[in-house]
């Protein structure tokens, strides 16, 4: 596929952002269960909440930059009941709702936080599994067609949510840090075991579309002459990254480096001198790693339409 | 609602459209469409379901005839070059069609009184050389020539001269009832929907597909069996399989006995006159003075000499026999065997690459079908000599070829070949085989013939003669007493002796040299002679723009009419602005090559369904006008007034003669329009055309549908309605005693015109009587082992010519062109799939991309034909495709050749014919460096956009039509 | 239940392109209109069509079969595009199977086009909605027009008819006999999208003739003193034997 830069951001930024909330409710909640004895101010979910809310918001923006028609994106909710991507366009803005209801909540300290808190890390997890079953659901896109899929997004947008609640909490929460660092190394850690499974899973895929399923003639040479058009299409723009293999190849090195290995060392770093700006600097870090991860996500995925755009002549 | 647009199939008021129903033009096809109107735009165009010649189907050039009429680069004032500027600088004014024809009537006037050879008028692909070329016989310059020359007139020559008719427009294979059908050496040509209708309805009724082509694309790739051949070598693949036909027996011998000369009997004494010649009965009835039919058999019954045709009797074919004064002779046939000897299947095979098993196995396809699977139609019918025969016989086995054979220097004797083929096997003019489509068969050769002389030239006087016609003899030529050309372009000289549609591929050249005149006016209609219809494409643009010593232009009057900007306009004093075919009334004339189908004559019109562009004019209505101007005897009274009030007037009104009752249109003549044919002028015959398709269909009855060139009824039919003026039979000539009397003639034989001394030896060589194999001149001349590959092109079904760059949906599928390289070859070269690369033949080189395919004859490339366009020519932006990565295969050929042994360069061209020989380049091929700028080369200086044409090209295309719920 | 689609015969095609341009003539200025075409005279046009003919070699030289291959939308018959569409502008009508996108409900997301395996949907560039074959939904029912015109443009324009519409539910359709009997098959069926286009495979038309076959009683060779006949030199039994 080619990737969009619109959607490499919304699950990006959305997926930090539902990270976030995962760490701040799980921190209320910790203290609740008696888990864990620290518990901040209000203020520290408040800010925290609205950070996440800022997030899954410039994620919500950078999606209209993905549709042609933005003004009838409020049609989008209606195939609830057999699109996922109409799933995600319910669920996001519930899950915001909930974020800024969550905020709200602690800064007025009402006592449902733990309560709202619940209903937003639902909706979060409901997000993820909405997002990654976007792309799951695909079948004949092979490399996304499998539960590793919506385990990425899950397992990726939390462990950069904890990252960045590390790095928030070493601000502002002290107290958070080590567990927070902790959970963010742990879910970095688990990351890169479940991304690099499914690298190991794509790389020994074996294409179930062939030129001779394409065309229906089973011969085992067949090349395209033509496609049919010269100046490129929809079809030629829109299902390949038009970069060289070796492009691609580095582009995994590099986000299997920023995405998963500088973040544990920086976290680790960060965490035994608590220092901040590690902190910050393993979330930014992390972040564009996770942008070049979603790139690669996008680029590697080979659409079996491809099989039919191939020579011009 | 929004919700059920798409659902609701009425959404559309169809039914609103207003219908109108016209010819396509957007190629040479011409089929019959239906122009769908919304408020006067074009919303739609599809095939016209009533029309006989496409019956309701379309191509992909026609149905994007909507983007012709949005095309950017549309002409629409004439323009003259601006006075102080240099031809070719693209500075031009606009003028009035006022000054434009006052000053072309002084010009030309002035021409005609004192030489009118001067002015010269060819036109490209154009469908109306009935007219233009009256205009030029009117106005008394034998320099007129049509395409015809640089584009098949091998075809056309070599089948003429030897069955009356041809392939092309002429006739072509009855597949409806064919069971074997042999396609060689094309890719669309013109009869592009009938073709495919037919192919696909002779597939699926299990018809065998043979194609045999260098190259397998289009209509090829349906074929059953695809037969690579090496080009140029096809002569030898047919004599071989004339050679395995006669050794199997596999050859219609009633047929050749009876319809061709097969048996007539050649006079064989070295010294005779006549030697070659058939032997003539002096005390028999020549029954036509042109065409003597007084000949002898030798009759097998009772081994007698016997008049020809002699009832009861059946010539002996094989044998060497003596006249009663001892004169010895053989039959026609016997000398074919002679010929066909040596070319053994293997020998074929050594030459042109297909292996003798395979060419055996084709003979034996071809033979067996034809004797095998015979077809009787119980159509009754009595041939010339009056026999009369209950049913008409079909050996179902037929052929179609164009190009592909054509346009070689040994063309016309591979197609002699060819035609000789189809004549064994017994399938001329019969169910099954090869039919004629009127006004074919004519004779052969067909009556109308070139001016013979300078004295045919007269000031203020018509042309002796029609400009193109059919040399039977030396006497036909049109030279001097020196022998030299009298035509600009050398047609009918004893360089190219039978160039039937002349040489527009040497008119420039001739012109700028002044060999072998200066002319003062070129006048060059529909014709992209600076690009894609010349040879030599570099040199040519320079020529001219050339000047001589006195610092005049050495072609100093150019008028181009295009309706485009095409490279052509460039080089242009005067640009005349033509109408779109949409846009104007036309006709495809009888006294041209109409569009007739087996069954009879069909003629068809054009008739304007939008209005003319801005100052845009046919060029009809020009030389309407023109001639009334100059006083043109047909377009002027007695008394000098105007005849014509215009182009429509004079289609209905113009007869041949005084009251010859024939005239451009075949249909509903006759003052009620009753009659067919031939009748006097009917005032409403536009409208009876707009009633019925805008075509006109006259069906023979069955009786006279087959074996016209020897059926009695037909003929008489024929020439009462003064289709032909005679109505002897045609017999085949297998061989050819028109080409005999001028080989005689150069070897100083029988009285009359001999060739200059140094083209003895050549035209003696190539008029050999019976078809023969020799390399292709430019193979003779090249180092073969240098330049290894031959490079051809094809047609694209989806454009024409350079036509259609300019169109918005054409130019998305061919937007550029690649070299196809067999990857064996490529990669011997060192050349990967769509690397840059050269290709280099002796007389130029050019820069292009390689595209690897496994479809093309490995010691071929081929690319597709006039693709590649000069920088911002068709009004295309700079950095467009055509240009910058298209490239012209032009540019590797040269328009003429070193003539052996002599300083003298003479046309790249067949020497019987004068046919441009576009497919004898040779080349070799190598990869462009890496340094190189990956563009194709050669580049030139752009264009400049000409006043009138939109200085503003749209980056987006919205095409919607009318006021009908416009969507965003 | 009707099930509208096109038999496309791969046997007759020729490459032609008539049916791409058909199409988008008929269309740009039709309920599915306006198609945008970008660049139309510059560096690399490129625009909507619904249907492209393309090109494929089988084989090496010189055994090689050059394939005509047609393809616009496939009309599945278990559409994978349609409920991936958040906003139910693909859809696919009960009626007659065929699978259309209502322009006015299509936010551009382009899921659906990501959910095809074909490549036969192009997003407009300028409308910025989805566009695909409607099999001239317009035209196929459209009163106004002719009876015999009630078809789609392609399928009127294609000089070979190597593209049949009809009913492929309807056993006695002219395109369910042109499956049966032809061997119709579908594309990429290792989707099970079923599509309802289907396509017909190249057949070869060969003869055989056995030597037997070549000389016959009637041989004109005989009447002409040809007849093959060994000449005198050619050893024979005389040569080398006395009985
Ligand atoms: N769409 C479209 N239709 C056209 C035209 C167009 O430009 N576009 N042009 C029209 C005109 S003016 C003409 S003259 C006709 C021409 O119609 P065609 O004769 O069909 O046209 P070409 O493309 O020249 O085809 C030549 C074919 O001969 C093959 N060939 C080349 N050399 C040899 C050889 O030595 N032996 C054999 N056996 N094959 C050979 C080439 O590979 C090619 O397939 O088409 C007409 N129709
Ligand atoms: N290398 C190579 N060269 C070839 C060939 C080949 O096979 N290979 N084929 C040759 C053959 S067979 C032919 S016939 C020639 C064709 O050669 P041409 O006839 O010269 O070429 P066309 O491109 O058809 O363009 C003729 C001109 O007509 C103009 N025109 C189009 N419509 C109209 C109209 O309605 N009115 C007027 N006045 N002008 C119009 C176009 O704009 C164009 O400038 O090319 C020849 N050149
Ligand atoms: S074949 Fe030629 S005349 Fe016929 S529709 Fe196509 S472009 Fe027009
Ligand atoms: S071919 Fe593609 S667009 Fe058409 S119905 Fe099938 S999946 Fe949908
Ligand atoms: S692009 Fe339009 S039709 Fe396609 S999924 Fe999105 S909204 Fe639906
Ligand atoms: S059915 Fe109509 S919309 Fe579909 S490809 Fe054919 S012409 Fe185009
Ligand atoms: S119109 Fe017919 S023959 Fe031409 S490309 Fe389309 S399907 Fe093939
Ligand atoms: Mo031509």
């Amino acid at each position: 596929m080619n990737p969009a830069f619109s959607v490499i951001l919304l699950t990006t930024l959305t997926g930090a952002g539902q990270g976030l909330f995962l760490a701040l409710f799980g921190s209320e909640l910790a203290h609740a269960l008696k888990l864990s004895a620290p518990m901040p101010g209000h203020d520290f979910y408040v800010l925290g909440a609205l950070i996440s809310l800022a997030l899954s918001g410039a994620g919500l923006v950078a999606s209209f930059f993905h549709l042609g028609r933005p003004e009838r994106a409020w049609r989008s909710a209606a195939m609830w009941r057999t699109s996922w991507l109409s799933r995600e366009v319910i669920v996001l803005p519930a899950f915001m709702a909930t974020t800024a209801l969550y905020a709200l909540s602690h800064a007025m300290s009402w006592p449902i936080t733990l309560a709202t808190g619940a209903i937003g890390a639902a909706l979060a997890l409901a997000l993820f599994v909405c997002t990654g079953m976007i792309y799951a659901c695909l079948k004949f896109l092979q490399e996304w067609a499998s539960p590793l899929t919506v385990i990425n997004y899950l397992v990726l947008g939390c462990a950069s949510g904890l990252t960045l609640a590390s790095a928030y909490a070493a601000l502002s929460a002290a107290e958070l840090m080590t567990m927070m660092t902790s959970l963010a190394i742990a879910l970095t850690v688990l990351g890169l075991a479940t991304r690099s499974a499914s690298l190991l899973r794509n790389a020994r895929l074996r294409p179930r579309s062939s030129l001779q399923t394409a065309i229906g003639v089973h011969h085992p040479r067949i090349a395209q002459r033509s496609q049919g058009l010269m100046g490129g299409s929809f079809n030629t723009r829109e299902f390949f990254h038009h970069r060289t293999l070796q492009f691609l190849r580095s582009v995994k090195w590099t986000f299997l480096l920023l995405a998963f290995v500088l973040p544990v060392l920086l976290l680790a770093a960060g965490a035994m001198t608590a220092s901040p700006p590690l902190l910050w600097l393993a979330f930014a870090v992390q972040y564009v790693g996770l942008l070049a991860e979603r790139w690669y996500f996008f680029a590697q995925a080979n659409h079996p339409q491809n099989l039919y755009y191939q020579t011009i002549s | 609602m929004s919700t059920v647009r798409l659902s609701n199939p009425h959404a559309e008021p169809v039914e609103e459209l207003d219908v109108k129903k016209t010819t396509c033009y957007m190629c040479a096809c011409r089929c019959g469409i239906r122009v769908h109107l919304r408020n006067g735009e074009v919303r739609y165009i599809d095939g016209n379901p009533d029309h006989p010649l496409n019956q309701g189907v379309i191509c992909a050039k026609g149905a994007s005839g909507i983007m012709k009429q949005q095309s950017p680069a549309r002409l629409t004032q004439p323009l003259i070059r601006r006075p102080g500027t240099e031809r070719g600088a693209g500075e031009f004014d606009e003028i009035s069609w006022e000054e434009v024809f006052a000053l072309l009537a002084e010009r030309l006037k002035k021409l005609r009184e004192t030489d009118p050879k001067k002015f010269a008028l060819f036109t490209g692909r154009d469908q109306m050389q009935a007219l233009t070329g009256m205009f030029a016989k009117q106005f008394g310059t034998p320099n007129y020539a049509a395409h015809g020359g640089f584009c098949s007139v091998n075809m056309a020559a070599g089948m003429i001269y030897t069955i009356g008719g041809s392939f092309w427009e002429f006739g072509g294979p009855d597949l409806e009832r064919s069971k074997l059908f042999i396609m060689i050496g094309t890719a669309e040509d013109h009869h592009s929907n009938p073709m495919k209708v037919a192919l696909s309805k002779f597939k699926r009724n299990g018809g065998r597909f043979v194609s045999i082509n260098p190259v397998r694309t289009g209509y090829s790739a349906i074929a059953d069996e695809w037969v690579p051949i090496k080009p140029g070598t096809d002569g030898a693949l047919l004599l071989a399989l004339c050679h395995e036909i006669i050794a199997k027996g596999l050859y219609d011998r009633e047929f050749l006995a009876r319809y061709t000369n097969a048996g007539q009997l050649v006079i064989q004494d070295p010294d005779a006159d006549e030697f070659g010649l058939f032997a003539m009965d002096p005390e028999g009835d020549p029954v036509n003075p042109d065409y003597p039919h007084n000949k002898y058999w030798w009759d097998r019954l009772t081994d007698k000499l016997v008049p020809t045709h002699t009832p009861g009797a059946d010539p002996r074919l094989r044998g060497s026999y003596a006249l009663p004064d001892g004169t010895p002779v053989k039959p026609a046939f016997q000398l074919l065997l002679d010929r066909l000897k040596s070319y053994t299947p293997e020998w074929a095979e050594g030459i042109c690459g297909v292996p003798a098993d395979t060419i055996r196995r084709l003979a034996h396809e071809m033979g067996v079908t034809a004797r095998d699977q015979k077809i009787h139609l119980p159509i009754s019918w009595t041939d010339s000599w009056g026999v009369e025969h209950d049913h008409v016989t079909g050996n179902p086995v037929s052929f179609h070829a164009m190009r592909g054979l054509a346009a070689h220097s040994n063309g016309f004797h591979t197609i002699r070949a060819l035609a000789i083929l189809m004549s064994l096997l017994g399938t001329i003019d019969r169910p099954g085989g090869f039919r004629h489509k009127a006004p074919f068969p004519r004779a052969i050769p067909p009556i109308a013939k070139p001016p013979r002389g300078p004295h045919a030239v007269k000031p203020n006087s018509p042309l002796d003669g029609m400009p193109l016609g059919f040399p039977a003899d030396p006497a036909d030529l049109c030279v001097d007493d020196d022998g030299r050309p009298v035509r600009i372009d050398k047609g009918f000289s004893w360089e190219y002796p039978l160039s039937a549609h002349g040489l527009m591929h040497n008119v420039i050249t001739n012109a700028w040299r002044g060999d072998p005149y200066p002319i003062d006016t070129l006048l060059i209609f529909m014709a992209n002679m600076a690009w894609n219809s010349t040879m030599n494409t570099s040199e040519v643009r320079q020529m001219l723009n050339d000047k001589g010593e006195d610092g005049e232009y050495r072609i100093p009057f150019i008028v181009v009419c295009d309706a485009f900007q095409s490279e052509m306009t460039g080089f242009a004093d005067l640009i005349l602005p033509d109408t779109t075919y949409l846009e104007r009334h036309d006709v495809m004339s009888i006294l041209d090559r109409p569009i007739s189908e087996f069954d009879g004559p069909v003629d068809s019109v054009r008739i304007p369904v939008v209005e003319p562009k801005g100052q845009c004019k046919p060029f009809q209505e020009v030389l309407i006008e023109l001639g009334s101007r100059l006083g043109l005897p047909a377009f002027v009274r007695p008394d000098g007034t105007r005849k014509f009030r215009d182009y429509p007037d004079f289609i209905v009104n113009y007869e041949t003669e005084p009251g010859s009752g024939i005239g451009f249109l075949a249909g509903w003549r006759g003052v009620d329009g009753q009659k067919a044919i031939r009748g006097e002028p009917n005032p409403k015959q536009w409208e009876m055309y707009a009633k019925n398709n805008c075509v006109f269909h006259y069906v023979l009855p069955a009786s006279y549908q087959y074996m016209r060139n020897w059926n009695k009824g037909y003929m008489e039919w024929a020439q009462r309605v003064r289709m032909r003026r005679d109505a002897d039979p045609i017999l085949i000539h297998l061989y050819s005693d028109v080409m005999q009397r001028f080989r005689l003639a150069a070897q100083g034989k029988r009285p009359g015109r001999r060739p200059p001394p140094e083209l003895r030896e050549r035209v003696e060589k190539y008029f050999d009587p019976l078809p023969f194999y020799y390399p292709p001149l430019e193979s003779q001349s090249t180092d073969t082992t240098r330049y290894p590959l031959n490079a051809v092109t094809q047609r694209p079904m989806a454009m024409y010519h350079s036509w259609d760059s300019q169109n918005a949906w054409l130019r998305q599928i061919h937007a550029h062109n690649y070299l196809h390289v067999n990857p064996a070859t490529a990669r011997a070269a060192g050349i990967g799939d769509g690397d840059w690369m050269w290709a280099e033949s002796p007389w130029g080189k050019v820069r292009c991309m390689c595209r690897y395919s496994e479809a093309v004859e490995a010691g071929t490339v081929w690319t597709w034909n006039a693709i590649g366009k000069a920088s911002n020519a068709w009004n295309l932006g700079p950095m467009a495709n055509e240009a910058r990565k298209g490239f012209l295969l032009n540019h590797l050929i040269s328009e003429e050749l070193p003539m052996q042994g002599s300083a003298r360069r003479m046309s790249n061209s067949d020497p019987v014919t004068g046919q441009a020989a576009w497919y004898d380049v040779r080349v070799r091929i190598y990869r462009a460096g890496d340094d190189e700028p990956k563009e194709s080369w050669p580049q030139f200086e752009p264009m400049k956009t000409l006043p009138g044409v939109t200085k503003t090209r749209p980056g987006v295309l919205k095409y919607f039509v009318g006021n009908w719920k416009k969507r965003s | 239940m009707t099930q509208l689609a096109l038999v496309i015969d791969l046997n007759v095609c020729v490459g032609c392109q008539a049916c791409v341009t058909s199409c988008k003539s008929w269309n740009t200025s039709g309920t599915a209109g306006s198609l945008a075409d970008l660049n139309p005279y510059d560096e690399d046009p490129t625009g909507t069509f619904f249907n492209r003919v393309q090109t494929f070699e089988v084989g090496s030289y010189p055994n090689t079969e050059t394939v005509h291959f047609p393809k616009s939308c496939l009309h599945c018959e278990d559409p994978p595009c349609v409920p991936v569409c958040p906003t139910g502008a693909s859809y696919k009508r009960a009626e007659d199977g065929i699978v259309l996108v209502d322009y006015d409900k299509c936010i551009g997301c382009k899921y659906c086009s990501w959910a095809c395996p074909y490549g036969v949907r192009e997003l407009d560039p300028e409308r910025k909605e989805m566009t695909k074959c409607t099999l001239c939904v317009d035209r196929i029912y459209n009163e106004a027009l002719p009876e015999r015109d009630r078809k789609p443009a392609c399928v009127l324009a294609c000089p070979t008819s190597a593209r049949i519409f009809g009913d492929v539910h309807d056993p006695d359709s002219v395109a369910s006999k042109a499956i049966r009997e032809r061997g119709g098959y579908q594309l990429m069926p290792e989707w099970g999208t079923e599509p309802s286009n289907h396509y017909l495979p190249r057949r070869k038309t060969e003869m055989t003739i056995r030597p037997d076959e070549i000389v016959r009683t009637d041989n004109p060779l005989k009447v002409d003193g040809l007849k093959p006949m060994p000449d005198a030199s050619t050893p024979a039994l005389d040569d080398a034997a006395s009985w």
